[in-house]
Formats: C-alpha cells, structure tokens, sequence
C-alpha cells in the first residue's frame, strides 16, 4: 500500500536517523556518508521494477516515468551536493547533522512536488523544500551575508508561494477541484478558456513556479541568496530547487492547462526571451563567481523556458535531457568553487582564479569543462542539450526564438571564456594552497567531469531515457 | 579500421600519449609529438596516391551515432577536401619542427592544444554529416583560442584570442540554427530525418528559404575566409598568435571558410548561389584590393602578411564563384598555394622574430647580407606569393583570372590590378627588410637559418616549385569533383522560383 511513497519514506526515514543519531555521535562526517547511503538505498529502489504506475492516495499522487526520470535527478544532486558538502563544510569547521537532515528533508520536498497530482501536494512539496532551504541558505549562522541571503530567500520565497496559494485557491472556485486532471476535464468540457478567474489563476501560479525558477522578473532574489550561502547549498539551489520547480511547473500546466496553450505560450516567450538576455547580459559585469553562476542559472532557466514553449516530444524531451546535463555542469562547477576554497580565503572573486589552470592544472581542466559546456560548445552535454532545445523550437517553427537563443548563448560565452581566460592566461597574483584530498570531492568532481563529457559524445542512450520519460500518466 | 578516421583521431592518441609523460622533458615532449605528426602525415600520402578520378566520396565510413536524430558518423574526402587533409597534416608536422626552440615555456599543454587542433581541423574536412561538422567545426575553435591566448604576443593576446572565438562564434551559431531548419525541411519533404549531407544534397528548397539559408551559411564561412567586411578579427589574430598559431591559422583555418562555400552553400543551395555571385564576387574584389592597399602601409610585417591573406583569399572566393571548371579548379589549387607561401610566409617572420624579438619593418634592413641563405628562401616564397610564372602562385592566379575572364571580364580587370598590388606590397617589404644597406647594427650579428629552419623550409619551397612546374597530378584529382559540382549547380538551379 505504501509502495508507490518507498524511495520518500526511505529518505525520510534517513533524515529522522541522521538527526538523532546526531546527538550521539561526534564524528559528523559520518552523518554525510549515512545520508548519502539512504539516498542511493532510495535511488535503488525508485528504480527497481516493483515500483508501480499510477495514481494513488485517492489520486492525490501519481507515479510515472515522469516521476522516476526526475527522482533520479534530484537524487544525483542530492548526492553529488551530499559529497561537496562532506569535503565543504569541514573546510568551513561548521559541521552538524541537521545540515544533512534538512538536505534530505529538501530532497523529499522535491519528490513529492514531481510526484504531485493534486495542487494541494504540490504546495506541500514546495514548502518542505523551500523551509529546508531556507534554514540551510542561513546555516553559516556566524556569517552577515549568510543571514542576509536566508532571510531574503525565505521573505520573498514566502511571498511567492502565497501568489501560488492564491492561485490554486482561485482555480479551486473556478474548476471546483484541485486535482491536476479533474481540473483539466473540467476546462475541456465546460470550454472554459476565457474565464477571468481562470486567467488570473494561472497567472498567478506562473508567478510563484517563476519566482522557484528565477524567471525574469522573479529573479532578484537569486543574485544575492546565491552569494551567500554556503556554496553546497547554492549548487543544491541551481540544481535541484530549479530542477524540482521545472517538473512540477511542467506537470500543472502540461496536465491541467493544455487547453490554455495559447495563452500561455504567448507569455512564456516573452518571459523566456527577458530571463536569458538579463541572466546573460548581466553575468558579464559580475565578479564574483558564485553571482556570476547565479546569472549563468537564469539564463539556463531562459533555454529551458524555450523547451517549453516548443513542447510536443521533442521540446518536453529536450528539457529533460538539459536539465540532467545542466544539473552535471552546473554541480560541477560549483564543485570547484568549494575546491578552490580554504579556511581562511573562500577565494570567490573571479580575479582569485587566475593561474589556476597551470597551479592545479587537473582542477583547471575540470572548469574548463563545466565552462565549455555550460557555454554550449561541442562535444560537450551542454552543447547537445541546447542543439535538443534548439531543435525542438525550430520544429515547432519558433525561428526568432531559436536565433535569440544562439545569440545569447554567445554572450554566455564570454563570461564563461573569461574564466578560462584567467586559469590560463593570467599569472596569478595571490598564493593559493588547497587540500584536495578529500576522496568525496574528488569523487563528485570526476563523475561530474567525466559525465559532462560522455552525454556530450554519446548522448544516446540519455536521449532515450529522457524520451521515454516524458509520458506523463503512462 | 578506416584510413580517415586514423588521420583524424591519431592525434588525440598523441594527446593521450602526452598525458603520461613527465611535463619536464620538453625534448621528449616535442619528439612524441613531432613523430605522431610525422605517422599522420605519412597515412594521408596514400589518400593521394590511391585516388581515383571520379567524383564520389572516397575512403568512406559510415556509423550511425545518434540514430534517432539521424546523425551518423560520415565521413569521407573528394577532390576538394583531399588537397586540405594533405595541407593540414604535411603543416602540423613542419608546424611542431618550426615550434621547437620558440615554445620553452608550458610545452606540454602547447603540443596537446596543437593535437586537438589537428584533429579538429582534418575532422572538418572529413565530415559529410552537418553535425559531425558543426562538432568539429566548433571543437577547432578551443585548441586555437588557447594557442593566441596564451603563448601569444604579451601585449594583445587575450584581446585577439577572445575577439577571434566571439567573432567566429557568432557566425557559426547563425549557421547552426540554418543547419536545424535544413534537417526539418528535409524531414518534412522526404519523410526521414536525416543531418546526412549527401541526403541532403538530393533535396529542392525553395528559392526564399533558399536565400536565408544560404546567408546563414555564408555568413560563418565569409568570417571565417575573411571576407570582406568580416575580416577585422583577422590581423589581431595573426599577429598576436604565436608563430606556429599564425602558421595553422593561415594555412588552414582560412581554408575552411572556402571549403564550406564549396561544400555547403554551392551544392545545397544552388538557385541562391547563382543568384548571390555578384555580391560575393563584388566583395572578394573588394578584398583583394583593400587587402593589398592595407598590406602596403603596413608597418609590421606579420600585420602585413596578414593582410596579404585577405588579399589572396579573395582571389580564391572569386575563382569559386565563377561557376566554370577553371575558376573553381584555381580556386581549389590556390586554397592549396595560399597555404604553403602564407604558411612559409609566417614561418620566415616567426625566425626572424625569434632572433630580434621585433616585427617592425624599420627594425630591420639589409638582411640579406648577413643571412644569405634565408635572403634565398624569403626571396623564393615571396615570388610565390607574388604569382610569379614557374611557381605555384601562378598556376592559381591566371586559373583563376581565366574563369573569372570568361564569365566577367570587368571583374578579371579589377582582379588583375590586385595582382600588380601584391607585387607592389611584397616586393617593397622584401626590399626594405632585406635589401639595401644594414642600417642597424644589432642586424649585424644575425645567425644565418640553422639546420631545422632549413628542414621546416625546404618541403614547403619544394612544393612550391612542383606545383608551380608540374601542378597536373593536382588539377587531374580536382577535376571529376568540381565538373560533377558544376552540373549539379547549374541542374538544380534549373528549378527556380
């Protein structure tokens, strides 16, 4: 009976171990490693064959390959952030359990969102990952600006999911339901395509998914919560919050508005075109490298947006497969911005990296990966997941659009060149000594490396993988 | 396993093979590299001797690699892409010969971006898949962009490196989404959807769709030959790319600009091909011109070779677009002889540089007194470049002249001035640095070439009088593909608006 629910029960239930064995146990690290055991136990058993499709809970929750194509993503970055955090937070001397309680307490916010039938669980969701998320954005207590980012995150963030609540509550007077297809069969058959109250509705929860996915302009926000934060936490953030927040945004308005069309196309192309030319334009004059990586996740989140508005197989599709690349390169990255760190320099200024490529040269390397393919060259994931995207547009005839897109995705170029820029052709002006021998960051750095390259050149079997997973309710 | 995919990847063993070793043993470094050139070199001789006259694809391999988009691992030469695998791996070999004393510092991570450079650049050539091309095409820009980034000149490198990949970039992403709606067009019409370029050499567009197409396309290749206005990322990158960099650039990078021209816009879109040849001749004329007014007033040589490249290249897209066997026949050999005299071209300014540490032309004056021997070499290549009958310059120039005579004679006149102005350029260059009286003393003390600027010499300067002398085994390969290109053209082109 509670079959469908295993893979969160099974995280839950690691959250609620790690927190109390927390009490007792002073070897912290050991509470990481615990947590990333229960998250590959769950990943395990979201894969396994017994897991049925279908809905359940009286049709509150639904399982399909939707569901297990994203819970594998959200568990890859729960993981992968669950390895930085190991080698991160001993760096920052800041380690507790209930940072990797509330990392799988997100973790199950996010399954729940993608698994959502209803609105009402996909608010649910939403506020068990974004309460864990903002107590973790403040978890350098000590820190001004780590307060500063938690508290804007969770003000904003709050006001954001009350657009949201108003939105489902007003969908709720129109329909008379809050489940995702009774809300859509009511629609078709009541031809109800241009009531106001249904307009405003889903107006108002394209505002709080935009606000979740640091859609421009929803996305002031995002500049600042990622500076400071922890940086596992960011990455987490750039990761897994967008990745959860595109699959349920997927799921409403792909289940419950696909009459809407129209209508809602029309905004997200404007919104789209606005989220990658601010995300990109403004990532130029950053100086700060998590800031920087913050735009660079607002102008993803405009590419993604472009899948959207394509839509059919191949535009759903194509978002998948991006947001599995995305969330490889991007945790990458940020990987190495926790690497470059130490105990007295966090060394986030874009200036620190000059010289890196040549003092660390495999480090080096590895940035210059993520940023290759987070600009979108080839043979790299990031290349192939915008060709998908683009790809998608153009089929759907969506031509301006797609040349917008390349366009922008020039300017990325720039910023994510500088970086490489400064590793290898700037000598370096400060001393920089890390300690990289923390197995768990080298762990998350070579898969994430090594994956960023192999969906690049043989990204067949990810295409499959993200095709069949677009049917959603089969 | 298929003799062109070993061209191609052989290098990125040599890449593989250079990860192992020890970065302090630069000799050793240098030797791995210069014989895993050398092989390369060696397994493209019998694509030239084992080519037969007809206009197929030769040589070629075929592996689906994405299959449910269509994409597949194609590859495979013909008359045209023959001459440029042969140029590239005949180049990267003298390239990391030339390189041995310049490059002291970081030499492990400048033979790997020259490797990758190889490959990406034979992979260009190869490729009959538009997405295999635009990987490679892409793939190339990396390897360069770190050589002029960061063994580059001091002063602009960075400035260079980075407007060279934007610049580049830019048009080759225009040229990406024209490659999408091709694939869709293609799959609306016939049913499959296929990135497979003989597939889509088969199909009719529309004469609009045509026109947007073949600008998308044109406009990366004309940033990429230079042409005319779109040359400007062009000088910077000569000259503050290190030697060897400006060598490859030259020699082959600009080629693949003309290369697409031919394999892409002419054959897939022929109404609009016909229809765009008085502005491309009109800007190559440009090109020829300016280029070689700039080239004169010049003050450092490398900035003037450079310049001289958009000059001769120019020549080359005007032969490409006069549609007759002569034309594209001289365009093709000329793409052939631009690279070996502008490659020698650079190799020579790079030993000079590398003695006095100054391309300025006034630094210099006289030379030929104190080095002899490359008073010789510098001469012969100049002569080259120049167009002098008996060297290969020529035999390019006057095909070329004649396809364009025929088709326009207006043209061939403005053409033909250029020819007196690249002789104006290269001879006053040639006399100020190396005739006269030695007006420096520091000059005086010059070393005359040692044996290893002799050898990287020598097979370029022996090419360049065998082609010039006897250039026949050329034209006769070329040939079979540039008539079968033309008819298709003009076949198509029947099928208009």
């Amino acid at each position: 009976m509670l079959q469908p629910i295993v893979p969160e029960l099974i995280i839950l239930g690691t959250a609620l171990i790690v927190l109390l064995l927390d009490l007792f146990i002073t070897e912290k690290n050991f509470l990481g490693y615990l947590s990333l055991f229960g998250v590959i136990v769950a990943l395990f058993f979201s894969l396994s064959p017994v897991t049925p499709f279908g809905s359940f809970f009286s049709s509150m929750l639904i399982v399909d390959r939707f569901t297990i194509f994203f819970d594998l993503l959200f568990l890859l970055a729960a993981s992968i952030t669950i390895l930085l955090s190991l080698h991160y937070l001993t760096i920052e001397e800041n380690v507790h359990g209930e940072y990797y309680t509330l990392l799988l307490l997100a973790t199950l916010g996010m399954m729940l969102m993608v698994k959502a039938a209803d609105l009402v669980i996909v608010f649910l969701g939403i506020e068990t990952l974004s309460l864990s998320i903002y107590i973790l954005a403040g978890y350098l207590r000590t820190e001004a600006k780590s307060n500063e980012s938690a508290m804007k995150y969770f003000l904003l963030g709050a006001f954001s999911t009350a657009f949201l609540l108003y939105g489902i509550a007003l969908i709720y007077g129109a329909t008379g339901s809050t489940n995702l297809s009774a809300i859509a069969t009511y629609i078709k058959e009541t031809n109800l395509l241009t009531n106001p109250l249904l307009l405003v509705s889903m107006g108002l929860i394209l505002i709080g998914f935009g606000f979740k996915v640091s859609m421009v302009p929803f996305h002031m926000w995002t500049p600042d919560v990622y500076e400071g934060a922890p940086t596992s936490i960011t990455a987490f953030m750039a990761v897994g919050v967008k990745a959860a927040a595109f699959s349920s945004f997927l799921r409403v308005f792909l289940s419950s508005f696909p009459e809407l069309r129209p209508t809602w196309v029309e905004l997200l192309w404007v919104l789209s075109v606005l989220t990658m030319t601010v995300g990109n334009v403004i990532a130029i004059s950053q100086d700060n490298i998590k800031r920087m990586l913050a735009y660079s996740s607002i102008a993803h989140a405009g590419y993604l947006m472009v899948g959207m508005i394509a839509g059919g197989e191949l535009g759903i599709s194509g978002m998948l497969y991006y947001l599995l690349a995305y969330t490889l390169m991007n945790l990458g990255a940020f990987g190495v911005v926790i690497a470059y760190g130490t105990k007295t320099e966090e060394n986030v200024l874009i200036k620190d990296y000059a010289g890196l490529g040549f003092r660390y040269p495999l480090l080096g390397f590895c940035m210059s990966i993520f940023m290759f393919s987070l600009a979108g060259i080839p043979p790299l994931s990031g290349f192939v997941a915008k060709f998908y995207i683009f790809s998608s547009a153009i089929k759907e005839g969506y031509i301006w659009l797609t040349i917008i897109g390349v366009m922008n995705s020039l300017i990325s170029v720039y910023y994510y060149l500088r970086i490489t820029v400064l590793m290898y052709m700037r000598e370096p002006e400060k001393e920089v000594v890390l300690s990289l021998s923390n197995p768990a960051l080298i762990a998350a750095l070579v898969v994430t490396t090594f994956f960023t390259i192999q969906m690049g050149v043989f990204p067949n079997a990810y295409m499959e993988l993200a095709r069949a997973s677009v049917m959603m309710g089969r | 396993m298929n003799i062109l995919s070993t061209i191609t990847f052989l290098p990125i063993i040599g890449v593989i093979l250079l990860i192992f070793l020890n970065k302090d043993n630069p000799r050793l470094l240098k030797g791995v590299t210069f014989i895993i050139t050398i092989i390369d070199f060696l397994l493209s001789l019998p694509l030239f001797l084992n080519f037969r006259s007809t206009s197929d694809m030769q040589f070629v391999e075929r592996i689906p690699w994405i299959e449910q988009y269509g994409i597949t691992y194609h590859v495979g030469i013909d008359g045209i892409s023959l001459f440029l695998v042969l140029l590239t791996t005949l180049l990267s070999m003298i390239s990391v010969l030339a390189c041995w004393q310049d490059i002291q510092k970081k030499v492990k991570e400048f033979m790997i971006c020259l490797l990758f450079l190889e490959t990406g650049m034979i992979g260009v050539f190869v490729s009959l898949d538009l997405f295999l091309f635009y990987c490679f095409w892409e793939v190339m820009l990396i390897p360069m962009y770190l050589l002029i980034g960061i063994w580059g000149s001091p002063n602009r490198r960075i400035y260079a490196a980075v407007k060279f990949f934007l610049y580049t970039m830019f048009g080759s992403l225009l040229m990406l989404v024209a490659i999408l709606y091709l694939y869709f067009f293609n799959g609306s019409q016939t049913g499959t959807y296929t990135f497979d370029l003989l597939e889509l050499y088969k199909l009719t567009i529309p004469y609009n769709i045509q026109v947007w197409l073949f600008l998308a396309f044109a406009l990366a290749f004309a940033i990429k030959v230079p042409m005319f206005p779109f040359h400007t990322w062009l000088p910077d990158a000569h000259t503050e790319a290190p030697t060897v960099g400006s060598v490859l650039l030259a020699a082959v990078l600009l080629k693949m600009g003309t290369y697409g021209f031919l394999r892409f816009n002419l054959p897939l879109f022929p109404s609009a091909s016909i229809d765009f040849i008085p502005l491309i001749s009109i800007l190559a004329l440009i090109g020829i011109i300016y280029g070689a007014l700039v080239a004169m007033v010049q003050k450092d040589v490398k900035r003037l070779v450079a310049f001289s490249s958009v000059s001769h290249l120019g020549f080359v897209m005007l032969g490409l677009f006069t549609f007759t066997v002569q034309g594209i026949s001289g365009g093709i050999l000329q793409m052939l002889n631009h690279g070996f005299s502008t490659g020698a071209l650079f190799l020579i300014v790079g030993m000079l540089y590398e003695r006095r540490h100054t391309r300025l032309i006034d630094e210099f004056g006289g030379l030929s007194k104190v080095m002899p021997i490359y008073a010789t070499f510098f001469m012969i290549v100049t002569l080259s470049s120049i167009g002098l009958p008996g060297l290969n310059g020529f035999v390019g120039e006057f095909l070329i002249l004649l396809g364009t005579f025929k088709v326009n004679v207006t043209y061939a006149v403005f053409a033909a001035t250029g020819v007196i102005l690249s002789a104006v350029y290269m001879l006053w260059m040639f006399q100020r640095v190396m005739f006269g009286e030695v007006t420096k003393e520091e000059n005086r003390k010059l070393k005359d070439l040692s044996l290893r600027e002799i050898i990287v010499l020598i097979p370029i300067i022996l090419f360049i009088i065998q082609i010039g002398v006897y250039p026949k085994p050329y034209l006769s390969r070329m040939e079979p593909t540039v008539k079968n290109l033309i008819a298709h053209v003009y076949n198509k082109a029947d099928v208009r608006r």
